[in-house]
């Protein structure tokens, strides 16, 4: 096993302690204990499978895939090159980013796992709760700390969420999995009322700093919004409360039917006014206990981990020349891929993993290595991971700008379509994932590469595709402007499409439209679609605001206009 | 099939009664909890230790105060992803302050064994072939604990604040 | 030619537990590759060849063995009648390729 160079850890994030170290080793050795115990045969792959899961390790197609946590979508540089290593030593030489932050390995074997884990551990990193039917990874604004939009960081809340849900003795064996998404501004970047609960920092009618708890959101075969739960929970009973839903769901939820098991459903069975009354029983109670109260140095030590970097005292200059003479290209990757900074004088700088052709979210060890160099030159060593599956350097000063534009364009790495129609989120599908019914990513990739032009791309403006390759909707197709779900019609995979949803605060379930496309049709399709938004918009609207407007109609004739045609000519 | 309880391989004391069956004589006996609410009288009345055995659906409060009355609580696992009794041995414990011997029964994994023990079962009718040895090893696989539990373990905050060491890694 | 499904012919799968490769029923045993696999014509070889399969399940060297229905095409090859069954035979229908410039990175 190579030896990592020694790196200090980073100073923005929380750093383990003794006791996190431990926590993690062991459960390495425990991970390596079942393992041997399965090959063993003293566990059958059934007794396997649930704890196999809940160290984030699937059987898929072709071979093993591990699921790897990165907590709020949060890596240090060490991680970054620690996750190439891997993706070099244990896999084919790529990753793959998650619409839940996290980083898969396709191509991962069994016996070599327990090393994985070791590997991991020593960069402070797990696949502790992945899988399974547990609280999963807790996600939260990938512009924490660095927008200036936010009330206070999410991630402090979001660190002590992580800890109290790790082998949370009540709750490893829930119904179903469990996803908490945690934001700290009216602009949700994190997708949370998609979530099976979410935390939004929120300020009172007296400028204090609470809590506004939701719950009951989700994707797959039935799509719900969350409800609120609690307009205002505060700060030292937060884990008291989050504990009285989990318990209510544990408790009450359906175990007979594995697809009416989220606390979706169960939210929606018993109504949000009832569910709420049975949380509130529980909180009063746990409150009382004492035992779950968050003091107040304890969210203040954790905060303090998460500490801005002192920024440069700067004013904005955006610059204008690039470092390698490819002016336009510089200038269209500011237009789409820089975002506002709290501090004057710096952006937020977001990697697109979508160059039209390319597999939407995956990454080489290579280009992670080189990522690596350029977070610990240009922004104080860290990145983050969006659940869009790019990535994102926060804290980058206006002036790096044209070396960052120029060392990204060297790998690859410096597609302008952030936010962009060819910006697609795309789960693997039938090309890796055991669950699916079609293939998603080649349909991503020939709808990129059809809208590849990029001054089509910018007079089309924002609009998000999302594909799944099933209706477990990994792909988060709910929630697109334009969403796609890849179906198996008589072992013929057809593509139906959804418009009008949302994952941002304005969240919405998309339409479905009606009968599924061909593989060959779809693009066609999708692209009739965008004609009409772009015959029927007003000024200013975006294809989600003129999809609200004049609905579904004009939308389907044009989607279907083959079929009409066919039908009329016929 | 064994029990393990005080650290501890013993004979059960206790026979698990099925519904349409008579009673024992004597000894310990377990009832469903429909049997309970039909027969309470009578099985309150026997000069011997009663227990109630749960079904995974049904909540520890429908015992009512009758729960206190009761030297057994056993909380079946009719399959290892079912994971209410946790929240039912939790309830027993805090809500109902029940000090009797909570039993986990049915399909459960050694690796559940240590959540088990943290939420408050303090008994286990195991597999044959279950050994003591690896009883105490499941519940000594993690050292430490973020969350409280019933179990009054210190958790790694608690520790931390205690002082113990905290060097950064 | 056309077959009906109750006589299409079969083929056994199964992933090695250790390695998690896709593997293919062969005279007892396994291989990697999908066209040295036995093909079953008789639906009572195919189910007899499951049954045997298991040996290997409880033996801790294969995991979930199963039978997928394949076709014989016009120029006598074998391939696979389900979309996933011809990825898992031939890979991701995709290269991963990440980046174009990645190898100079």
């Amino acid at each position: 096993m190579d030896r990592p160079e020694f790196e200090p850890p980073h100073p923005h994030m929380y750093r383990y302690d003794e006791f996190d170290a431990q926590f993690v080793a062991e459960r390495v050795e425990q991970f390596r204990g079942q393992v041997a115990r399965r090959l063993s045969g003293e566990l059958n792959e059934d007794q396997f499978k649930p704890l196999r899961l809940m160290n984030g390790l699937y059987l898929q197609l072709h071979a093993y895939m591990l699921r790897i946590a990165v907590p709020y979508g949060t890596l240090a540089s060490r991680q970054m090159r620690k996750l190439a290593y891997i993706a070099r030593r244990y896999d084919k030489g790529f990753g793959h980013f998650t619409t839940r932050t996290n980083m898969q390995f396709n191509w991962i074997k069994l016996v070599e796992v327990p090393d994985i884990l070791s590997e991991l551990a020593s960069v402070e990193m797990h696949c502790i709760q992945t899988s399974g039917n547990c609280v999963r990874n807790v996600t939260a604004d990938h512009f924490a700390g660095a927008t200036p939009d936010e009330i206070e960081d999410p991630r402090p809340l979001a660190e002590i969420i992580r800890q109290w849900s790790s082998l949370h003795p009540e709750f490893t064996f829930l119904a179903r999995k469990f996803k908490i998404a945690v934001i700290a501004s009216e602009t949700d970047r994190a997708a949370a009322q998609w979530h099976d609960m979410a935390v939004q920092i929120v300020r009172n009618g007296k400028g204090r700093a609470g809590y506004k708890v939701i719950a009951g959101g989700g994707m797959g075969r039935t799509p719900y919004i969350a409800h609120v739960m609690s307009e205002f929970v505060e700060r030292e009973d937060i884990l008291a409360y989050l504990e009285a839903v989990l318990r209510v769901y544990n408790m009450d939820s359906r175990r007979d039917n594995i697809h009416k098991q989220r606390i979706k459903i169960l939210i929606n069975t018993v109504g949000p006014e009832e569910f709420r009354r049975r949380v509130a029983r529980e909180f009063e109670e746990i409150k009382r206990a004492g035992t779950l109260q968050l003091p107040q140095e304890e969210l203040a030590r954790i905060t303090a981990y998460f500490a801005p970097p002192a920024f440069e005292k700067l004013t904005d200059a955006m610059p204008v020349v690039s470092e390698d003479g490819g002016d336009a290209d510089f200038e269209n990757w500011k237009t789409s891929n820089i975002h506002q900074h709290r501090a004057p004088g710096h952006a937020i700088v977001t990697i697109s993993l979508k160059e039209p052709g390319k597999v939407p979210g995956d990454v080489s060890a290579d280009q992670m290595e080189v990522i690596a160099d350029m977070m610990d030159e240009f922004s104080v060593g860290e990145i983050r991971v969006t659940h869009e599956q790019n990535l994102v350097l926060p804290h980058v000063r206006q002036r790096d700008l044209p070396a960052i534009h120029a060392r990204l364009k060297a790998i690859g790495l410096a597609t302008p379509n952030a936010g962009l129609i060819t910006d697609i989120i795309c789960c693997p599908g039938l090309d890796y994932c055991d669950l699916a019914n079609a293939r998603s990513i080649p349909i991503a990739q020939t709808i990129a590469q059809r809208f590849a032009d990029l001054e089509r791309q910018h007079d089309i403006g924002e609009l998000k595709i999302k594909i799944s390759g099933c209706i477990n909707a990994c792909g988060h197709h709910h929630a697109g402007h334009i969403g796609i779900l890849g179906v198996d019609k008589k072992g013929v995979e057809f593509y139906q499409l959804q418009l009008g949803g949302s994952g941002a605060e304005d969240a919405s379930i998309g339409d479905i439209m009606g009968p599924g496309f061909g593989e060959h049709e779809i693009a066609d399709a999708v692209e009739r679609v965008v004609n009409q938004y772009l015959k029927l918009r007003n000024k200013g609207e975006r294809f989600l605001d003129t999809y609200r407007r004049v609905g579904m109609e004009p939308f389907k004739n044009a989607a279907y206009q083959e079929q009409l045609n066919a039908a009329y000519n016929g | 099939m064994p029990l393990i309880t005080g650290d501890a391989l013993v004979a059960d004391s206790f026979i698990t009664v099925a519904d349409d069956a008579p009673l024992p004589e004597s000894g310990g006996a377990i009832v469903s909890l429909a049997r309970f609410q039909k027969d309470r009288d009578a099985l309150l009345a026997r000069n011997a230790p009663i227990g109630v055995e749960l079904k995974a659906s049904e909540n520890p409060e429908l015992l009512g105060d009758d729960v206190h009355r009761l030297s057994v609580v056993a909380l079946d696992f009719p399959a290892f992803r079912d994971g209410r009794a946790f929240s039912w041995a939790r309830i027993l414990r805090t809500r109902l302050g029940y000090t009797g011997q909570v039993r986990a029964v049915g399909k459960f994994l050694y690796d559940q064994v240590n959540y088990q023990h943290r939420v408050g079962f303090d008994a286990w009718i195991v597999p044959e072939g279950f050994t003591l040895e690896q009883f105490r090893r499941a519940l000594s696989e993690m050292s430490h604990v973020y969350q409280p539990s019933t179990d009054g373990r210190k958790t790694i905050r608690e520790l931390r604040a205690a002082g113990s060491k905290t060097r950064q890694h | 030619m056309a077959h009906s499904p109750a006589t299409r012919p079969q083929m056994l799968t199964a992933n090695d537990l250790k390695q998690g490769d896709v593997l293919y029923w062969k005279a007892g045993g396994w291989v990697k590759a999908f066209d040295q696999g036995d093909v079953f014509t008789d639906p009572a070889a195919a189910d007899a060849a499951l049954a045997q399969a298991q040996a290997f399940v409880t033996g801790n060297r294969v995991v979930a063995p199963y039978l997928f229905e394949v076709v014989r095409q016009d120029n006598g090859s074998i391939r696979p009648l389900k979309e996933r069954e011809i990825i898992r035979s031939l890979g991701p229908s995709i290269s991963p390729d990440p980046g174009k410039q990645a190898s100079h990175g």
